[in-house]
């Protein structure tokens, strides 16, 4: 969440299938929908996206499917070639990139999981965990050792040498992980990891990955179809429908603000209270009175002395600074669900 | 838009295929009866001599310029006499101890069969270890052990060759577009080409003996390899191919460390393919004078001495069964783990346990004679009584009454009618049926495609003999249908009976062809019944593979749904699970097709008087034009058959949503 020069930046990023794309793209009158497009034989994979990813940040992506979320991940990392608009990683623009520097800035900088792990059948979890160390020509035996240190920090210890198949899929998938993570990555690209895996294990997987992101803090695009683990996992969440970003924010925000009528049909199943914060309810020029609570407490953890107060303005403390008050009146509503 | 104003186009002229092909058939029969009533004139009937272009002039001419003036023959020759001649040389010194350079010492039977049993329970128990050391200790027993391994030197070299090739070339025609493009129809007339027609450039270009067999062996068995290849890297899935991408590897990484490996499993069974056809081509390579297994054969069966041919064919069966069985063990064999610390001898415990076996009975080979070699004397080979034993069964009263039955109504009643019916039918008739066969089953490219190819047969100046092979094809064909559906149908009935018919199928299908003439002959001797039983037992085993696959594989919710509509099983069977099958059996039909008009060709031994025959006079001399036309007029007529059927299963298959 710090704020220097944003480690991915694209603008005006178009993804066009078919026969012509660029020669398509360059006719395209503004305002062409979807379904437009679909008419006239192409396919809008992605469509004039602008998303900035800041350094440490978790920006996920959720969408339907269809809904362009997977092209566009492949576009940060170059799998797909984009059709119109420019992507910088780390201030580069890489469509420019010729092959050899596209394959060091793979070997050196991005990691990414699969959704169906895209392990390698014929190599052990040790050899493909070491896989992109070996193709960037790293010595035998550091390689292993990296390997060795990353399968331990995934908990795979003492199955290295299994081959994939005699894994279950969220071993699979921790080995995935840590062959993304072997080349220590800045940018992590998460594409559905957990989606085919059973909802027990979803659930663990994704802490312990909130557990890894503690520890290493890398930047990540985080791709899912699932808007609660969305809110669960995300600083900030970008919602896709029909290629295009509907919207991009906080969780608090988008819960409390959609954006569009399609926004808001996905918050409408959730449980608000659980996501939304005491600090996007706090009025910065207000003050309250009496004991204080926490700006990074959820309304639900607030539930109890919610109901049981009665101050009209509750102040609210950063890391114990108060930095304004929240109307108990607005937090009850959320907690009630009262729109 | 462009299909759409065809549409309208061929509306307005208004005629469907249909009623084309309708009209076709009927002006064809027009021309018959105006032929029966004698009132056809002569050059409807057949094409006139003087019309024929010389093909053969003209791909003679094509020959020699190759030959000759571009010096093709020098590398060839230069090839079959270097590297290909060394080759075959240490493996025949090896194998059967052939003494020359570079001199190898024969391995002694015993060690083979040992280290083959070894191998075979690596891969797959103790059932395989008894299947390939029995394999290798039988052929020795029996006294074959110099001609399975004069046919085995050959294998050893031309089978890994295929393999190479055909996954270089599949490669090449995954990644460059054009390369497929050029590849696939050289491929599809490959794989129709009778085998003479590979047999005679093979000599021609790489001098007689077993490097004109190896030649004709490698090409045959390459088609099936690029097809698996390139097949294996299109459907290596897309997440492994980007988790390759992202790992950063670079082109060549990605072929040899991600594409190849993941496709493993189709190259492999492309491995077991190439095996295959290898051993039931150099088989056939008796034809052109290679020795081994398919020469010993071929004298054998020549002169009547069935016990023999019965032991050697025996031999062959159980190679090629061993060979497949082992082959397909390893594609089914996946890499399993060691745990760590895991001592080298017991992770190599097989390998090492292979060669200790060998090393002991070479060793022992040296000291007791009956472990390195088998003579002649100590075979315990049963020919002559299995002979005498086959002869007098078929000297039974009532056994030469039903073959001699069997081969009366079928010559008198049933064959020769059918033959000079179709003799007797006008060339252009004879066309146009096909072609409204073709339009009425496949479409118009299909119909466009018999157009040219019977048009090209036409001229070729063989019409009457290609008519013959035709019609051994096709009487073999319906034969085998009418007996090959029923058995299928039953078969499917059961669960357990599906499983050992189709066990009994692919067992079948690893046998070279070769050896069905062996129970054609032995029942109905050298005549023309014997030519089309060898052709129907040989055809009928796709027919019966695929009628059974094709009723398995009708969806269960299907026939649960007649089942309870309250479908009887003939209801059931007729509404339901034909009509859903039949785009599979089409599959089947059409491979019985294919399957016959190969084995029509080798069914020239037995004494035929179609284009097989002619071409195997072709093999005797130098006549490369005069074989090419031949084969080509077999390879035009399968093919013909073969988009018609293909494209009619396709469009079915479309329909039906399969």
């Amino acid at each position: 969440m710090t704020s220097e020069t944003p480690v991915i930046s694209c603008k005006n990023v178009w993804k066009i299938f078919g026969q012509d794309p660029e020669g398509y793209l360059s006719k395209l009158p503004p305002g062409r929908t979807f379904d437009d497009i679909r008419a006239d034989g192409y396919i809008a994979g992605v469509r004039d996206v602008s998303i900035e990813v800041s350094r440490g940040e978790m920006l996920v992506i959720m969408g339907l499917s269809g809904s362009g979320k997977s092209t566009l991940v492949r576009c940060f990392s170059r799998l797909h070639e984009i059709t119109g608009g420019t992507i910088e990683v780390d201030g580069q623009d890489i469509m420019a990139l010729p092959e050899k520097e596209l394959i060091e800035l793979r070997r050196n900088k991005m990691g990414m999981v699969f959704q169906n792990f895209g392990l390698l059948p014929h190599r052990t979890v040790l050899e493909n965990v070491a896989f992109p160390l070996e193709m960037r020509g790293q010595d035998k035996h550091e390689r292993r050792d990296r390997a060795l240190e990353v399968i331990k920090l995934v908990g795979l210890e003492r199955r290295e040498e299994y081959f994939p198949r005699e894994l279950s899929g969220g071993q699979q998938q921790r080995v995935g992980i840590a062959r993304s993570l072997a080349i220590e990555p800045d940018i992590w690209f998460l594409d559905e990891p957990f989606s085919a895996l059973d909802p027990l294990i979803r659930r663990e997987m994704q802490d312990e990955f909130l557990r890894l992101q503690e520890m290493l803090g890398k930047t990540i695009v985080f791709i899912t179809h699932d808007f609660d683990e969305a809110l669960r996992l995300a600083d900030r969440i970008a919602i896709m429908k029909d290629g295009a970003v509907e919207q991009c924010g906080t969780p608090d925000n988008i819960v409390l603000n959609p954006a569009t009528e399609y926004v808001r049909k996905f918050t409408e199943e959730i449980d608000k209270a659980n996501v939304v914060h005491a600090r996007i309810l706090t009025d910065m020029s207000a003050t309250g009175e009496g004991a204080p609570v926490e700006a990074s407490a959820t309304i639900h953890a607030l539930a109890k002395l919610l109901v049981n107060d009665t101050r009209d303005m509750i102040p609210v403390v950063d890391n114990g600074k108060a930095i304004g008050a929240m109307p108990r009146k607005a937090a009850l509503d959320i907690l009630v669900g009262a729109d | 838009m462009a299909v759409l104003s065809t549409n309208q186009a061929l509306t307005r002229v208004g005629y469907s295929d249909t009623q084309i092909a309708s009209g076709l058939f009927c002006v064809a029969l027009v021309l018959t009866v105006l032929q029966y009533s004698g009132l056809l004139p002569s050059w409807l009937h057949r094409i006139p001599e003087e019309w024929v272009p010389p093909f053969a002039v003209w791909l003679d001419a094509a020959f020699i310029f190759i030959r000759e003036d571009l010096q093709l023959e020098k590398l060839t020759r230069w090839f079959a006499e270097g590297p290909l001649q060394f080759m075959l040389d240490t493996t025949a010194n090896l194998l059967y101890g052939k003494r020359r350079w570079p001199r190898f010492e024969q391995i002694p039977w015993s060690a083979i069969a040992a280290s083959a049993a070894v191998l075979g329970y690596y891969l797959g128990g103790w059932r395989l270890a008894l299947l390939a050391g029995g394999t290798f200790v039988w052929t020795a027993l029996i006294g074959q052990w110099k001609d399975a391994m004069e046919t085995m030197s050959v294998l050893i070299v031309a089978a890994p060759l295929a393999f190479l090739i055909g996954l270089l070339v599949g490669i090449a025609a995954w990644k460059y577009t054009w390369v497929d493009r050029a590849v696939r129809p050289v491929l599809s007339v490959l794989q129709t080409l009778p085998f003479f027609t590979y047999l005679l450039p093979a000599v021609i270009f790489f001098k007689v003996g077993p490097t004109a067999g190896a030649v004709a062996t490698i090409i045959y068995a390459v088609p099936p390899m690029i097809l698996m290849t390139t097949l294996g890297l299109k459907k290596v899935s897309p997440e492994v191919i980007e988790a390759g991408k992202m790992s950063g590897c670079s082109r060549w990484q990605m072929l040899r460390h991600v594409y190849v490996p993941a496709a493993r499993n189709e190259i492999l069974v492309g491995v077991n393919q190439v095996i295959m056809l290898c051993l039931a081509m150099v088989v056939l390579t008796a034809f052109i004078g290679m020795p081994g297994l398919g020469a010993k054969l071929l004298a054998m069966m020549g002169s009547f001495k069935l016990g023999r041919s019965f032991e050697i064919g025996v031999t062959i069966v159980l190679l090629a069964v061993t060979l497949d069985r082992l082959s397909k063990a390893w594609v089914v064999k996946l890499p399993e783990h060691f745990e760590r610390g895991t001592r080298w001898w017991v992770r190599h415990k097989y390998a090492l346990t292979a060669l200790a076996v060998f090393v002991f009975f070479t060793v022992l080979g040296q000291f007791v004679g009956w472990f390195a070699e088998i003579g002649r004397r100590e075979s315990f080979s049963q020919g002559k009584e299995i002979d005498t034993a086959i002869k007098t069964f078929l000297a039974f009263d009532i056994v030469q009454g039903i073959t001699g039955q069997i081969r009366y109504v079928l010559n008198v009643w049933v064959l020769n009618p059918f033959r000079d019916f179709l003799l007797s039918i006008p060339t252009f008739g004879f066309i146009l049926i096909v072609i409204a066969g073709a339009l009425a089953i496949g479409g118009r490219r299909p119909a466009l495609y018999a157009t040219v190819f019977f048009g090209l047969v036409a001229l070729s100046g063989w019409w009457d003999r290609s008519v013959i092979t035709l019609y051994s094809v096709i009487s073999a064909v319906i034969i085998a249908t009418l007996i090959g559906l029923p058995i299928g149908i039953m078969a499917a009935r059961s669960e357990k009976w599906s499983r050992r018919v189709l066990l009994a199928c692919d067992t079948a299908q690893t046998f070279p062809s070769f050896i069905y003439l062996i129970p054609a002959i032995m029942l109905f001797g050298i005549t023309a019944t014997s030519v089309v039983m060898s052709i129907l037992i040989f055809a009928m085993v796709p027919l019966i593979r695929y009628t059974v696959e094709g009723l398995r594989g009708v969806p269960l919710e299907m026939t649960e749904a007649a089942d309870m509509s309250g479908a009887t099983r003939r209801q059931k069977l007729w509404s339901v699970q034909l009509p859903l099958a039949l785009p599979t059996m089409a599959v089947g039909f059409n491979q019985a097709i294919m399957f016959a008009f190969f084995m029509v060709i080798i069914a020239a031994f037995i004494g035929t008087q179609d284009l097989g025959q002619e071409l195997q006079k072709t093999l005797a001399g130098t006549d490369l034009g005069k074989n090419f036309v031949l084969g080509f007029c077999v390879a035009l007529m399968a093919l013909t058959f073969d988009m018609a059927i293909l494209s009619w299963a396709e469009k079915k298959k479309a329909q039906l949503g399969l």
